[in-house]
């Protein structure tokens, strides 16, 4: 029984390291950025839903309010940031990591927005699900109704993903141009636009991730820092570039802290994610899912 | 002799001192094959470069079906019925080769971002489907259809390259050296697709094998160091001096 609970704990927050990976591998394909601001961006997402909670009293109704906020955050950034630094930057070491120093730039920016804003306080972002255990056969299970929502919201964003990807032609084009821009310009695809729509679902995956994980702590300027760096651990141990590979790193990173949790202790979490990350790449360097070629070789 | 479909005159690029192309003019006729020839670096590719909005254009005048246009963005080449493909290939690694050949169909494709997330473009995607799969017919790889196309061998990728071209029907094609790389059963194979392509298209190709070039070219163009030196019929070509000399002047100089 107690390896079954210790997989439920993880399963549940594995969703959520599997939608902040997604988020990052999508943009990381696309733009070849690793987005730091991403956790400042769903934060703020998370604020402009908790504001709307806080006017309809109705948790359902602000969460698409934050979706929305999450992916235009996420495609004003890419439209005006993104592409503006790419213009003036081209040549040299200085020009590959402007853009991401812009990003953790952008993260400070939005942190202390947020503060000035909203406080530093901490805040409560509630779910109408409870957070108690079901109970089966006189067992209460660490696996909550809040819970049961986060996985089944994960789920949903997932699918959604994977048939805009496998079936539509936007799908396609995001495909394609994240991996050969040259070519799919002389396709005739606008590859800048496809590029901020990519943003825009990440933005959207991330903001999914903050509505679905702060009714279970509280909202704070910086209350999703650690869950940047669990989206990244598991968009790593996907290989980066796979949005499959994001979501079974963002489980197994999940189910693999939870069993450290409850067999080694609570003083090493965070280390265990490193811990985790190392012995994943050092069976396979390119992350579990990572494609074989780089984007230009092929 | 008639109209034109494509005609560059004066054409000029330069990459900082370095003039790459000097004074090209070039012209294909529709329903013609018309080829591009020259020892490496005469500036064959950097000619399909500067007409595909890779390279930048010093100078020089475009005309499009006798009317003339500014030089088109990459994106733009599509719509004005031009199509290319790249001595590099560069399929897409992960996706599957009817998938790569349907991306090549872009400006047949409909719909916002919000129709397409909610599936409302299902018999749009439907029609892509089913041009790309005339189009692999067209290149004898039908049967991949659901292949990876990081899992096909270098010389079918080639020809699934030219599918994915001919997705947006273009009116002139563009081969950068489409034989290259190939082995002698496999240049033939490409000899013999040239030779059908040309009913639907006209086409403008860069090649070294000079028997692909003497067989299904109708006129060629020689380039020298950034410079046209000869014109004419495959047969006025091989007979030129002035070709000769390049040749054997490359030769002699490797």
């Amino acid at each position: 029984m107690l390896i079954l609970d210790t997989f439920l704990i993880g399963l549940s927050s594995g969703a959520i390291y599997a939608l902040m990976a997604l988020a990052l591998v999508l943009v990381w394909r696309s733009t070849r950025v690793v987005n730091f601001a991403q956790a400042g961006q769903a934060i703020l997402s998370t604020y402009i839903g908790y504001e709307v909670m806080n006017r309809t009293h109705n948790y359902w109704v602000s969460v698409p309010f934050a979706i929305v906020a999450g992916a235009a955050i996420a495609a004003f950034v890419d439209a005006v940031l993104m592409r503006a630094l790419e213009k003036r930057s081209h040549k040299g070491s200085v020009s590959e990591i402007a853009p991401v120093i812009a990003t953790l730039g952008l993260l400070g920016l939005i942190r202390s927005l947020t503060g000035m804003i909203w406080g530093n306080a901490y805040l409560q972002y509630t779910s109408p699900a409870s957070g108690k255990g079901y109970e089966i056969s006189h067992h209460t299970i660490p696996f909550s109704p809040q819970n049961l929502i986060i996985v089944i919201g994960a789920l949903v964003v997932m699918g959604v993903f994977a048939a805009v990807f496998k079936f539509t032609n936007l799908g396609l084009a995001l495909r394609a141009s994240s991996f050969q821009p040259e070519i799919s310009r002389l396709a005739g695809i606008r590859v800048d636009r496809i590029r901020t729509i990519g943003w825009a679902f990440a933005g959207a995956a991330g903001a999914v991730a903050g509505a679905l994980v702060t009714p279970t702590t509280y909202l704070s300027p910086n209350s999703l820092d650690l869950l940047l760096v669990s989206g990244f651990v598991a968009a790593v141990i996907g290989g980066l570039d796979s949005l499959i590979g994001a979501v079974l790193g963002g489980l197994i990173l999940g189910v693999g802290f939870a069993f450290i949790l409850q067999y080694i202790g609570t003083s090493v979490t965070f280390s265990a994610a490193f811990f985790i990350l190392i012995i994943v790449l050092f069976l396979r360097p390119r992350g579990i899912l990572g494609s074989k070629i780089g984007r230009r070789d092929a | 002799m008639g109209s034109r479909l494509l005609s560059i005159s004066d054409l000029t690029v330069k990459f900082g001192g370095l003039t790459a192309l000097s004074n090209v003019h070039i012209d294909v006729h529709p329903g013609e094959v018309v080829g591009l020839i020259g020892p490496n670096g005469a500036g064959k590719t950097t000619l399909f470069n500067a007409l595909t909005g890779f390279a930048p254009v010093s100078s020089g005048k475009l005309t499009l079906n006798d009317k003339e246009h500014k030089w088109p963005k990459s994106h733009e080449l599509a719509g004005l019925g031009i199509s290319r493909t790249l001595q590099g290939v560069g399929l897409f690694p992960d996706l599957t080769v009817l998938e790569n050949v349907m991306v090549g169909g872009q400006k047949f494709a409909k719909g916002g971002v919000i129709r397409a997330a909610f599936g409302l473009d299902a018999s749009n995607e439907k029609y892509l489907r089913e041009k790309a799969s005339v189009a692999l017919e067209k290149v004898y790889a039908s049967s991949l259809a659901d292949k990876r196309a990081d899992s096909l061998p270098y010389p079918v990728t080639k020809r699934v390259a030219i599918a994915r071209a001919l997705m947006s029907d273009p009116q002139l094609l563009l081969l950068d050296e489409p034989a290259g790389g190939l082995g002698s059963q496999d240049i033939d194979w490409m000899n013999g697709l040239i030779h059908n392509l040309k009913v639907d298209t006209s086409i403008l190709l860069v090649e070294h094998h000079m028997d692909v070039i003497m067989s299904v070219c109708d006129r060629i163009y020689v380039l020298n160091f950034g410079e046209l030196i000869a014109e004419g019929t495959p047969a006025q070509v091989r007979e030129n001096p002035a070709v000769i000399a390049a040749y054997l002047g490359a030769e002699a100089a490797q």
